[in-house]
């Protein structure tokens, strides 16, 4: 990993439509956090604005569109570009996730679900090496929301999760909303996944806003929506998973229904306070409303 | 081209490039306002699609029966001289110079 | 019993073709295969790229209304996939679609508006690069000048259309903007940070194509007049080097 990383604060997913009040208005934000593929065009505005928020702010680089999980060969062109990216803004953190996207010559625009077999953690592991290898650094691997389960899966997520880490060295990206709507899609307790995540690895933390709604026997199914403020109870489990990892960097998501700029702001103090509080565990006030 | 049509070419090519660029950035900035018709910006709220890692809730995938019809602008929208914009293809006026 | 690995084509299979169903092995947390949550990643997809073309497209969006475009694009994303996972890139041929499909002939101008709207978003996205100055061409000796090509700029694109679909895109940016009925030419240029939208007069636009595609200026100016007498190609040339069209003038 990079001596320089992201600092233990919030930070919130950097969106055009902000450029100018992150620039003219300098609020103290502990990081931004970009989709590299929204930058992988050659040039324009969108450079020109990075290229100036990375000279006040740390960035974080989270790809979406790398297919880690996917059955046939990484992208080699998507890898070149990722390095372009990652060489031009020198990023403190890159992530991805545990998912696929694209298949064959197709990209999907959605991070899909995999089985969690041998098999699967055997190609996950090459990938995960493979990018490492062409990035020249070590990643963080994020832990999926999910819809649906493999028959064939024998290996639980964390697991599988935890044998990623160790056999490739990558840390982990622990999306606490993405616990709370899988646990809740699939009958599991969320506190325990938390309890057993491999918190050592964990170098930074994603937090975000659900939707809900019903499969067809009538039990609730969560949406990993990114489209409202954190759920109450995302946050409580926030507020636990902090008290196992420590002060831990700590992004908000807000992808869909993007508000304006000063409800995200809100959104990074009541999450900069959380983490201060992890920092002195004698004090275990309630959450700031 | 022969030889004659080019060196006229190159005269007038050489008038009119000397004349507009006579006073560098000066004359440019001059030579842009009156050149065209600059039309209204965009900014950057509409950079365009970007990726997503997240869910909907929004329930679009089904349904191929189409039954719609256009109904925005295009049926309001007023073009000089009265007519308006909408369902009819346009006349092909002479172009402004 | 043992359960068959769900192979990734399988699912992708079922995940484009809403009539297909759920894979078998593909299951709830009850064991049972439940279409509602494999709904959710068919519906991710379909909903994601419609949401892509309504943010390109949005000048389209408002001339047909809400309903009419989201099903028009559905369609459109049914049958076309994305090729990268660049989402910046999909959608270039939307407006092929659009000039292709029946229920839209009634806005006969929507194809080349998207059109318009996808030149706007490669220009955003295009390269930086410094544009070709006039000082630049006059530092030429005079004689080789019919001989010089023009290099496009990266973020150049020029649009030549029958209806006026310049004003109409600008009167969706700004009240109050008037539209004539007539063609229309449009060049899109970035020369510094911003996307320039420019009406352009006709003969000017067909000067420019032959330039962008590489014929020398000498030969475009040729065929320019003999189709619009009275063309004043050093303006045009002026012109269009002050938008930023170019980025090199080059002696072969």
């Amino acid at each position: 990993m990079d001596a320089q990383r992201l600092p233990c604060r919030a930070g919130l997913g950097l969106k055009p439509q902000h450029y100018a009040d992150i620039l003219d208005g300098k609020p103290d934000i502990g990081f931004f956090e970009v989709h590299a593929e929204n930058y992988m065009g050659a040039g324009g505005p969108p450079h020109r604005y990075l290229a100036a928020i990375v000279e006040r702010y740390p960035l974080s680089l989270h790809g979406v569109g790398l297919s880690i999980g996917g059955e046939g060969a990484l992208n080699g062109d998507h890898l070149h570009r990722l390095r372009g990216l990652i060489d031009r803004y020198q990023p403190q953190s890159f992530s991805e996730h545990l998912a696929w996207s694209s298949h064959g010559e197709t990209s999907l625009n959605d991070l899909l679900p995999l089985p969690y077999t041998e098999a699967t953690l055997d190609r996950v592991v090459a990938h995960v090496d493979t990018v490492q290898q062409a990035l020249g650094r070590s990643m963080l691997l994020e832990n999926p929301s999910t819809y649906v389960l493999f028959a064939e899966s024998t290996i639980d997520e964390i697991d599988f999760l935890a044998a990623i880490a160790q056999r490739t060295g990558c840390g982990l990206l622990l999306d606490v909303n993405n616990v709370m709507v899988s646990s809740v899609n699939h009958g599991l307790d969320p506190y325990t996944y938390i309890d057993r995540f491999p918190v050592q690895a964990v170098g930074e933390i994603h937090l975000a806003g659900y939707d809900e709604t019903t499969d067809a026997a009538g039990e609730r199914l969560l949406i990993d929506a990114h489209g409202s403020r954190v759920s109450p109870d995302v946050f409580a489990l926030f507020r636990h998973a902090l008290g196992r990892t420590g002060p831990v960097p700590t992004l908000v998501e807000w992808d869909n229904n993007v508000p304006a700029f000063a409800v995200l702001a809100d959104e990074a103090r009541i999450v900069d306070l959380a983490i201060a509080e992890a920092r002195a565990p004698g004090d275990r006030r309630e959450r700031v409303a | 081209m022969n030889r004659c049509t080019s060196l006229a070419l190159a005269a007038s090519l050489l008038t009119a490039v000397a004349g507009l660029s006579v006073q560098g950035a000066t004359a440019q900035d001059a030579t842009e306002k009156c050149y065209g018709v600059a039309l209204a910006g965009q900014n950057d709220c509409a950079a365009g699609p970007g990726t997503t890692c997240a869910g909907t809730s929004v329930i679009d995938y089904q349904g191929n029966a189409w039954k719609a019809v256009p109904a925005g602008t295009c049926l309001t929208m007023s073009f000089d001289g009265g007519r308006t914009g909408s369902l009819e293809a346009l006349d092909r006026d002479l172009p402004k110079a | 019993m043992t359960n068959p690995p769900v192979g990734q084509s399988d699912f992708v299979a079922a995940l484009v073709d809403p009539a297909k169903a759920v894979p078998p092995g593909i299951i709830s947390h009850r064991g049972d295969s439940d279409a509602k949550r494999f709904a959710v990643y068919r519906n991710n997809v379909h909903v994601g790229l419609v949401g892509v073309l309504a943010a390109k497209y949005p000048v389209c969006r408002q001339l047909v209304g809400e309903a009419f475009f989201t099903a028009m694009a559905r369609l459109y994303v049914a049958d076309h996939k994305p090729f990268s996972p660049i989402m910046m890139l999909y959608g270039a041929d939307f407006c092929d679609f659009i000039g292709g499909f029946a229920p839209a002939q009634s806005v006969p101008y929507l194809g080349d508006m998207a059109a318009l709207e996808e030149a706007w978003s490669v220009a955003y996205h295009a390269a930086d690069d410094s544009p070709l100055a006039l000082a630049e061409i006059a530092a030429f000796d005079p004689e080789v000048l019919p001989d010089l090509t023009l290099t496009r700029h990266p973020a150049t694109g020029l649009l030549r259309s029958a209806h006026p679909i310049g004003s109409i895109w600008s009167a969706h940016q700004a009240p109050g903007v008037p539209v004539r009925p007539g063609a229309e030419a449009v060049l899109i240029t970035r020369p510094t940070l911003d996307v320039k939208v420019t009406a352009i007069p006709v003969a000017d636009a067909a000067f420019a194509q032959d330039l962008l595609q590489g014929l020398p200026i000498g030969e475009a100016v040729e065929r320019t007049l003999a189709h619009h007498s009275g063309f004043d190609f050093g303006r045009a040339i002026a012109g269009l080097c002050s938008l930023g069209a170019f980025s090199q003038a080059v002696l072969p």
